[in-house]
């Protein structure tokens, strides 16, 4: 599904991903794991387009497409989606409106008529439902307001609309107590399938605790360094990254 | 570049006098004087230096001082950009009040009168005396007193005591000549104690050549009585529309005006609202969607005469192309102003390179116990939010379209009328689509 080769990239000329190699397959949780600053919201920023960064070397290929030649939306609507680590607020611009010009867009690019709306308030209803969102949040504007749990369990009620094929969850767990962090790994673990993957970008073990990993990498300065299954993140989660980092050097 | 209105002047006031009510000929040769004296503003003065009227004031331009009629009708010319607002509804095309009845209005009270300015000085002379001049010709500004020289009519509105109007007051001006034109209209506009009246103005033209309006408003807004007044610019970019609206408030009354520029050639509002009573309420707000060559300059002025009044102003500009705006909020609080509560923001995206926006706040505070604040921005749209709406499958072009529609929400969100609002979100929509907003079927707004 996604074959990441040989990837480098910089922002602002300074190279933050230095040959990094990934390969995903449907149906598969992907952890990527590593210190601050090992590149890890780089690899997400550079998979759905982020203007602010360059890819230098290497191929970024999402189901035989190169994602490099696609702008952010084209990516997104061939079924990417990142759940920001930071959502951003967009005062004026309303949830309801946000979310109904997206599931439109991509229904656009599928060549679908747009959506009814008594179809449209349906399918909101429904997964609200999943992440146990407050109606109230719907009606506002996108994340004005929101607190740090409601952003991020509005980022996956709008992965939940959107349905992608590869959702790249980037650091979902900071800031979330433990249950919000229950509510969200519910909604992700709903939304799983055979046919989707999900990339799950962390800094701790703790989301994986309820989002079981088929593999754990290691990024650190730019590169994944180990990969593993499970356990891995256990071991990281005991050791810290350390050891890591001397067995790179070494 | 005056000389020509000098010479126009000298040579014709008799016919200027003789075409106009007595009471509004009474200041007409001291008006003459002080233009005379001023000539047009310039650069150079700290209140126009950044409009430049040079360009555009000294080109010729025929003056109606005959009071001709001009053939056009407006209800087969004009189709309401804001169909459901059902507003009892008048003309002025160029600054002659449209006469014909229009069965719309039938239901407007008795005791309220709309006519024009002339008719209203012939039959309410006292009426208009007590009015007419009494905020214009204190004004030391070379346009007003250029008005008050050669303004023979207008429109005139007057809301008696505890007269509270259901619906709003719609007031079309359309300018119509077949050669470059100028109008010189006079607008009065009295709200008695505890009267309620909202006014939506509407600028619109109709032929291909240019138009200079210089229109002066005044408004008396009694104890206890509130008013609203919406301007909708939507005019070609040959127009220059040079605009004065004085409003003096008195106290507990309430006022909001929201002066929308969606489309123009070049505009300069004077906005001045003086707080001569206490408990004042005042909300001024407005928009500028330009592009292209367009200049919009919204001079603003409050003045916080009494204590314990609250005003709250908020601008808004969009500006592309190498479109100009500028916008001057000056705020004066009075030695005596005590608990004046004021508040000032002017927010500003300019698209691209090119385009240009002056700000200047301008407080002035004599009094020691008073909440005062101001904000003026000049950026960009936000990168981190169109990155966001694009990872969300939200086209570039569809995602710049909602963040500066989302811009604008909050001047929209203080339009009290729920059909204009509703309609003025369509507009600005499809403005910023870069279609023009014009009603189906419109034939003014080309």
């Amino acid at each position: 599904m996604l074959e990441i080769k040989n990837l480098h990239a910089s922002i602002n000329g300074k190279e933050i991903l230095k040959g990094l190699s990934l390969s995903v397959k449907p149906g598969e949780i992907h952890a990527i794991m590593g210190p601050n600053g090992s590149g890890k919201s780089t690899l997400s920023s550079v998979i759905t387009g982020n203007p602010a960064f360059e890819v230098t070397q290497g191929s970024v290929v999402f189901e035989g497409k190169d994602l490099q030649e696609m702008a952010p939306e084209e990516r997104a609507n061939e079924g990417i989606f990142l759940s920001f680590q930071y959502p951003v607020e967009i005062p004026g611009v309303s949830m309801v409106n946000f979310m109904r010009t997206a599931i439109n867009e991509q229904r656009k690019y599928r060549e679908l008529p747009p959506i009814s709306a008594t179809d449209f308030l349906r399918i909101m209803r429904e997964k609200k439902a999943l992440v146990e969102m407050d109606n109230k949040l719907t009606n506002r504007s996108v994340n004005e307001g929101f607190s740090g749990g409601e952003k991020k369990r509005n980022e996956i009620f709008q992965m939940a609309m959107l349905e992608p094929k590869l959702a790249i969850l980037d650091e979902t767990d900071s800031g979330l107590d433990i249950d919000a962090l229950r509510i969200v790994a519910h909604g992700v673990n709903k939304l799983k399938s055979p046919e989707n993957a999900t990339i799950v970008i962390t800094h701790y073990q703790r989301l994986l605790e309820y989002i079981i990993p088929d593999y754990v990498h290691v990024l650190h300065d730019g590169r994944i360094v180990k990969s593993g299954g499970k356990e891995l993140a256990l071991e990281l989660e005991a050791r810290g990254y350390d050891w890591i980092k001397q067995e790179v050097a070494v | 570049m005056e000389k020509q209105y000098i010479d126009l002047y000298k040579t014709h006031h008799s016919l200027i006098k003789q075409h106009a009510a007595p009471v509004m000929n009474e200041s007409r040769d001291a008006s003459f004087a002080l233009f005379e004296k001023l000539g047009f503003p310039t650069t150079k003065l700290e209140n126009y230096k950044y409009t430049d009227l040079k360009e555009v004031l000294s080109l010729d331009y025929g003056l109606n001082v005959r009071r001709l009629d001009f053939p056009v009708d407006p209800y087969q010319a004009f189709k309401c950009d804001v169909p459901g607002i059902q507003s009892y509804l008048y003309f002025v095309v160029n600054d002659a009040f449209y006469p014909e009845y229009n069965e719309q209005n039938a239901e407007l009270p008795k005791e309220v009168i709309v006519c024009s300015l002339k008719e209203a000085a012939e039959k309410y002379p006292d009426l208009v005396a007590k009015y007419y001049g009494r905020l214009s010709t204190q004004k030391q500004d070379g346009l007003v007193a250029f008005n008050g020289a050669f303004a023979q009519d207008g429109f005139f509105m007057y809301v008696p005591k505890n007269v509270q109007l259901d619906r709003p007051v719609q007031l079309v001006n359309i300018m119509r000549a077949d050669v470059d034109f100028m109008a010189n209209a006079h607008n009065l506009i009295i709200l008695e104690e505890g009267a309620k009246a909202q006014l939506l103005v509407c600028d619109h033209t109709v032929d291909d050549v240019r138009f200079v309006s210089n229109r002066v408003t005044e408004v008396f807004v009694a104890e206890n009585a509130t008013y609203e007044h919406y301007k909708l610019e939507n005019t070609h970019i040959k127009t220059t529309n040079l605009s004065t609206l004085l409003i003096e408030q008195q106290a507990s009354s309430n006022v909001l005006g929201n002066v929308i520029t969606l489309h123009n050639g070049l505009t300069r509002n004077s906005i001045e609202i003086a707080l001569n009573g206490e408990n004042c309420e005042t909300e001024l707000c407005g928009m500028v969607i330009a592009d292209k060559k367009q200049q919009v300059d919204n001079f603003t002025s409050v003045l916080h005469n009494m204590p314990n009044c609250h005003s709250n102003e908020l601008f808004k500009y969009v500006l592309d192309d190498v479109s100009k705006g500028a916008f001057t909020g000056s705020l004066y609080v009075a030695k005596d102003a005590q608990k004046t509560r004021a508040y000032q923001t002017n927010r500003n995206i300019l698209l691209n390179r090119t385009a240009k926006m002056r700000t200047k706040p301008q407080l002035e505070i004599y009094a020691d116990d008073v909440k005062c604040s101001h904000g003026a921005t000049i950026g960009q749209l936000d990168e981190q939010a169109m990155f966001y709406m694009r990872t969300r499958g939200i086209p570039y072009e569809e995602a710049r379209l909602l963040l500066m529609f989302a811009f604008t929400a909050d001047v929209i969100d203080n339009i009290r009328i729920p059909a204009l609002a509703d309609r003025m979100k369509m507009l600005v929509e499809k403005r910023l689509r870069g279609e023009l907003s014009k009603c189906e079927g419109c034939t003014i707004c080309q």
